[in-house]
């Protein structure tokens, strides 16, 4: 079976209701000894974690600690910068995605990756989502892709606010619904993965409540995995949480244990604010 | 533990704790004070504790205050999130403890110099044991020693027995002589709030190994004799 890209038939994407601790009973991705390199420098040191499908994982740490080089990874980002070197097995489904035989390309439609910016096409808010769909051919008519835009808009939450004027650029819209816009180009490609790099750090507290609002939805449905400055943010939205430092995953628990009761010196003097 | 980046963080907590710990100093000589007003049939002194009650409220009131704003401002997390849950309660236990004393206070004042002095002696030798329990259970919040707090935790059931047995005595000295019964029954009334402080204390030692511990005592894991009856 080809377990990477879209898989066509499966427009019921998967499946809801799943609660908390099913969620928590077994991984979608499987990362064994992850090392990053850039050029000489190492970055990221072995770091060994699984991430649970139908629960959301916070990446925490401070600036530099590798949360972000880490995420990167999980669709093979790393590739496009120049002296990247990763190392180590990263599975999902049973596959490796580090091999060689993955198509990086039909790896980030299964993968897909929000950023701290909004960063929408310079398109309509309608190609935006469009977009994705059409270059996978996973839609075979116009009546198809108008379904796939409104159902990707309505999951992210921006349909109500959109519907009638889906030819305006996508840029003009406000920071918060451009970043609800990229979750929804996102999730147009039905992905199984959807990776979040501070996600609202660029965003006013309302927008910001918006998209934690609309990740807990997702949660339902996919495996999100956030990198988040806010520890705040991290114990909201997520059931298990992650903590690095130099580069080195420190501990990883549920979000719970994590916020109240960390088993490591260095988390808790990170969450309480006693760190350097 | 070393300090917060944010100093005032710091502070905050320590102010906190010190009220909590002026509190359980307040309570710890009403407790006494109260006992030894029976003992002694010293209604000037019981009044005094009466009077002491209203500071204990607004101590409490005062570290509700504080916790509340710390959590809005700063958000504790880890140890500073359990250590601000743990004081929060635990001065609604020392309000609890300041009101049962206050209430010997109020119920000494009802008795006069006709009530037997081994029936006063027997609630005041009740008081030792329980101030005590108050004192180890605050010396273990200030030293952070989760062991001792499960200490006094273990213990309470001492306090029970010394209840239980008080209150036979006092009935055989209400069964030997009738015109005891109102001044029994007031007594009875004094050893059940005694008993009550000491069930605050063991409350008090379950937030002091949370915080400490993160890890809950159970309750029905605590040394326990059979109930008998009373």
């Amino acid at each position: 079976m080809d377990t990477v890209g879209p898989a066509k038939a499966d427009l019921a994407l998967t499946g809801e209701g799943a609660d908390k601790t099913q969620a928590l009973t077994y991984p979608r991705i499987d990362c064994r000894n992850v090392s990053v390199y850039y050029d000489d420098k190492q970055a990221v040191f072995d770091v060994s974690l699984a991430i649970h499908d139908r629960a959301v994982t916070a990446l925490i740490g401070p600036s530099g600690c590798g949360k972000s080089t880490f995420l990167r990874c999980l669709n093979r980002m790393n590739d496009t910068i120049e002296g990247a070197k990763v190392t180590g097995d990263i599975f999902m489904e049973g596959e490796n995605i580090n091999s060689p035989d993955v198509d990086p390309v039909l790896l980030r439609s299964r993968v897909g990756m929000v950023f701290q910016k909004p960063n929408p096409f310079p398109k309509s808010i309608y190609d935006n989502i469009a977009y994705g769909p059409r270059i996978h051919g996973m839609v075979d008519s116009r009546e198809d892709l108008d379904a796939v835009v409104e159902k990707s808009l309505r999951r992210a939450g921006l349909w109500e606010e959109v519907k009638d004027r889906l030819s305006q650029p996508g840029t003009s819209l406000s920071g918060g619904q451009q970043q609800r816009l990229c979750i929804a180009r996102a999730i147009a490609v039905r992905p199984e993965v959807i990776l979040m790099d501070e996600p609202c750090s660029a965003l006013d507290p309302i927008a910001t409540a918006r998209i934690e609002e609309l990740i807990d939805e997702l949660r339902k449905r996919y495996c999100i995995v956030i990198v988040t400055h806010s520890m705040q943010q991290a114990a909201r939205v997520s059931q298990r949480t992650a903590f690095f430092h130099l580069g080195n995953l420190v501990e990883m628990g549920d979000t719970d244990q994590i916020f109240t009761n960390p088993r490591e010196r260095r988390t808790e003097d990170y969450i309480t604010g006693r760190f350097g | 533990m070393s300090e917060h980046i944010v100093s005032a963080f710091t502070d905050e907590l320590e102010k906190i704790a010190a009220d909590l710990m002026r509190m359980g100093g307040i309570v710890e000589t009403m407790i006494l004070d109260s006992c030894t007003a029976v003992d002694r049939n010293n209604h000037d002194m019981a009044r005094d504790v009466i009077t002491r009650d209203p500071e204990v409220d607004r101590l409490e009131e005062e570290v509700e205050r504080q916790i509340v704003s710390l959590i809005a401002r700063r958000q504790p997390m880890a140890h500073d999130l359990r250590s601000v849950f743990s004081a929060l309660k635990t001065a609604g236990e020392l309000e609890r403890i300041g009101d049962l004393s206050k209430n010997i206070g109020k119920r000494t004042l009802m008795l006069d110099e006709s009530v037997p002095v081994a029936m006063r002696h027997g609630v005041a030798r009740m008081a030792r044991p329980v101030s005590l329990q108050l004192h180890m259970v605050l010396d273990a919040y200030a030293t952070g020693n989760a062991e001792a707090a499960k200490t006094v935790w273990e213990s309470d059931d001492d306090i029970d027995q010394h209840y239980n047995s008080l209150f036979r005595e006092m009935l055989t000295y209400m069964i030997e002589d009738p015109r005891t019964i109102s001044a029994g029954a007031h007594m009875l009334f004094m050893a059940k709030n005694l008993e009550r402080i000491g069930d605050h204390c063991t409350n008090i030692a379950e937030f002091i190994y949370f915080q400490i511990t993160g890890e809950y005592l159970i309750p029905h894991e605590r040394p326990k004799t059979p109930n008998t009856g009373i």
